[in-house]
């Protein structure tokens, strides 16, 4: 690693530790339970939304109501992703004239978004209308955020309620996150980026003459637009001229800047982060990544202040920094080492201040090694997904890392809200093993914890883990799952591997070279994406509902102390020997393969 | 459950409202206004017509020109409207086979030149639209173009250096040279 490296992820780091304490704050006044100058501001706007749809604000929620309520609207938004994208070709803000995306395609998509996954089988340039994109996508992008942060919300009051039945108004609380926090931060960042060259209009692409015409060779189709083959199975072409390019357009920066904040990673072109006009420099590239871990971020230091502690705030945001920080140094490590298959070509890859060097390919000449390995581990450590490199062309080692990092269960950071309320989850589990480990009943928070909380904190914990095991082996076992694969050899596993541990945590970004856009792949990462979102934010509310009728339970000298560096570091084990243990087999065959037979 | 229905519903139809009409309106508005530049796609124009955008790269592939990053994109290079990366694995041999192939192709325009090829120059980039190569790549080719257009080397360096920029803020990202900037300017040298 060179100097400017490790330069870019300290900025990165001291920048993102300095927004934590304000935006937790600002957070903490959205959500309180007393007005303030916060909440105050917008209340009209909040009390017209709730007369017209008929919520009575102050009416508290059990967590089975709270359940419903959150599930009811996120299907009912999912049904509406799948009818916009069906519908499109009858609907305005289509100048592209794009026809209606296939029935599994359009399904997978729309549980992707609703998931706040945004795992995308689709090309976005060629797909999706505007209109899709602003009212489906983008709504979602706002909406799956706001739920998530709803129910960590719910999680919080759980902990912070004694002896109570309800644990807060999902309607409120998705209302807040979205009027107070989302749409602000989104509208200010959008500019930001817009001012970096990131594009926002709704004009229709422009056609530009090239500088240099030259050849290609083009396609044959036949007059339904089917590729034509020859004798021998291949694609028939002819030679062409390329005189134009076509320069795509469209409400770009908006869509991304709540892509980034609310972690969905779904992109509004193809490449996603690594195209110019979605990513445009390395400033541009730089608000990107801080966005993504901003309200994850923050959220601990809500949390901490809701309890009325905010040390286990720190704490929990401390466990998710302890494991981060090694693992983003081995990327970027791994990828400024270079692909040792090129070694011995007349290839200069050596950095120096004329270039990045390492292994450039699948990365862009102004994000280098240091910005792209540092937004491949932010974007797969939260469950964004976006990517700014090409994941599937990761050196071995430098693709295990992300890989590993979803495989975690996305509780390094993780999705807005559902990244916490997963780590909360493992911090019930840490409890119980320490407490097992000294002989004493667990408690956490005040809370003690027992059979139930377990049962359900368990649930969270392996839910994921299941969904990955299981569903990896059915895709390398059915014909249609192994049709997909890009690359030979054991890649070609990794590619499978990659997207089900995406699917199954709700990440989204992808090995992009797996062809996932066919039926059994849209159906199976469809099924993987729903239960990896809605039964593991059910358990976490049940969890809350049974903590919240709980009394608390006064700091004895048997308390173990959840603060500490010593809780630090038994969260942060705790989460790895559970990633460790359960991955570690598939990871051999994998990546751990690829490395060792590229090094020999 | 009745209620719970009609509160989803009408909460969906006016959070769509907010965040998928009034929002995006409402970026494009102050877009517009404060970087109309920049939010409508940074384009370059040459004699009042655009001929391409300062963020996205085209094809270069005449000796007389600076070539950028080799493009994925299907069926030709820098397509606009398929962006994305090859995707090859880095034990793939189809990407050893392609860098030889792309190291080979430079070597041809240029035999004269026996330094090794700055990476980027060979390894295809994540866009497949890539404006920009390194400073080591466009110093690899500023003879070859020197040449090819008969100027004196340090003519086309005073160029490179004017579309070159270093890091953002001094921290960001890498140094880069603009191709499509270059070329142009070389055109109108």
């Amino acid at each position: 690693m060179t100097g400017n490296d490790f330069l870019q992820l300290g900025v990165y780091l001291a920048v993102l530790l300095l927004l934590i304490k304000p935006v937790g704050a600002y957070m903490a006044a959205v959500f309180a339970e007393t007005p303030n100058r916060v909440t105050r501001f917008g209340a009209g706007v909040e009390r017209l939304l709730y007369r017209l749809s008929g919520v009575r604000a102050d009416e508290e929620m059990g967590w089975k109501r709270y359940a419903l309520a959150m599930l009811l609207f996120n299907v009912l938004g999912l049904l509406v992703v799948y009818a916009l994208q069906r519908l499109q070709q009858w609907l305005p803000l289509n100048p592209q004239h794009f026809p209606a995306v296939s029935p599994d395609s359009a399904m997978n998509t729309a549980i992707s978004f609703a998931t706040n996954t945004n795992w995308q089988g689709y090309s976005g340039e060629s797909t999706m209308s505007y209109l899709t994109q602003m009212l489906g996508l983008a709504v979602q992008n706002f909406l799956s955020a706001a739920t998530g942060i709803a129910v960590l919300v719910a999680v919080a009051r759980g902990f912070s309620r004694r002896s109570m039945a309800s644990i807060g108004n999902f309607w409120v609380d998705l209302t807040r996150s979205t009027l107070y926090l989302l749409v602000p931060f989104s509208f200010v960042l959008a500019l930001l980026l817009a001012s970096q060259g990131v594009v926002q209009n709704f004009k229709a692409y422009v056609d530009v003459p090239v500088v240099q015409v030259s050849s290609y060779d083009q396609p044959v189709t036949d007059a339904a637009g089917n590729p034509l083959k020859d004798a021998a199975g291949n694609p028939q072409t002819k030679p062409a001229q390329l005189t134009t390019q076509t320069l795509p357009m469209g409400p770009a920066a908006s869509q991304i800047a709540i892509k980034m904040l609310g972690t969905n990673g779904g992109g509004f072109f193809n490449a996603n982060s690594a195209h110019p006009y979605e990513n445009p420099t390395p400033l541009a590239n730089f608000l990107e990544m801080l966005a993504i871990f901003l309200i994850p971020g923050g959220l601990c230091y809500t949390f901490g202040k809701m309890v009325g502690d905010k040390r286990q705030g720190w704490a929990l945001l401390a466990t998710m920094l302890v494991i981060f920080v090694p693992l983003t140094i081995g990327v970027i490590a791994a990828e400024q080492a270079g692909n040792p298959a090129l070694h011995g070509l007349a290839i200069d890859a050596q950095a120096s201040a004329m270039q990045a060097g390492g292994n450039m390919e699948g990365k862009e000449t102004r994000f280098g090694i240091a910005s792209s390995g540092l937004f491949a581990a932010i974007t797969t450590a939260a469950s964004c997904g976006a990517v700014n490199a090409m994941h599937d062309s990761l050196t071995p080692l430098g693709g295990l890392v992300p890989m590993w990092l979803m495989q975690l269960g996305e509780v390094i950071f993780g999705g807005v809200g559902s990244g916490l309320y997963g780590m909360l989850a493992f911090a019930v589990v840490a409890v119980f093993i320490a407490g097992l480990m000294v002989g004493r009943t667990p408690e956490y928070l005040g809370k003690k914890v027992e059979a139930y909380e377990m049962k359900m904190a368990s649930l969270a914990v392996l839910l994921p883990c299941a969904l990955v095991v299981i569903c990896t082996a059915v895709a390398v076992l059915a014909p249609a799952g192994v049709a997909g694969i890009a690359n030979p050899g054991v890649h070609g596993f990794s590619e499978i591997l990659y997207a089900v541990s995406s699917a199954s945590n709700n990440n989204g970004s992808a090995f992009g070279g797996l062809s996932a856009n066919t039926p059994f792949w849209n159906v199976l990462l469809g099924i993987c994406m729903f239960l990896a979102r809605f039964p593991l934010a059910i358990a976490m509310l049940a969890l809350a509902g049974s903590l919240a009728s709980k009394k608390q339970v006064p700091v004895s000298a048997g308390t173990l102390p959840t603060h500490t560096p010593l809780f630090v570091v038994l969260l942060a084990c705790v989460v790895i020997v559970v990633g460790a243990l359960t991955f570690l087999p598939a990871l051999a065959l994998g990546p751990i393969a690829e490395y060792l037979m590229s090094s020999h | 459950m009745g209620r719970l229905f009609r509160n989803a519903l009408v909460m969906l139809v006016l959070l769509s409202a907010v965040t998928g009409v009034l929002y995006p309106l409402a970026v494009t508005g102050a877009a517009q206004l404060l970087f109309p530049h920049q939010a409508n796609g940074s384009l370059v124009e040459r004699g009042g017509k655009p001929i391409g955008s300062e963020l996205i790269g085209q094809v270069f592939s005449d000796p007389k020109y600076f070539w950028g990053r080799p493009s994925a994109t299907s069926p030709q290079g820098y397509n606009g409207q398929s962006s994305g990366g090859s995707n090859l694995g880095p034990s793939n041999p189809a990407l050893t086979d392609a860098v030889k192939q792309r190291i080979a192709a430079l070597q041809a325009a240029d035999p004269a030149n026996h330094a090794p090829v700055p990476v980027d120059l060979v390894t295809a980039s994540g866009s497949g639209l890539d404006p920009e190569i390194s400073p080591a790549a466009a110093q690899y080719q500023l003879a070859r173009v020197a040449r090819a257009r008969g100027l004196n080397p340090t003519q086309v360096q005073a160029l490179v250096d004017r579309y070159t920029s270093g890091r953002q803020l001094g921290v960001l990202g890498e140094p880069r040279v603009n191709v499509l900037g270059l070329n142009l300017a070389l055109d109108a040298h």
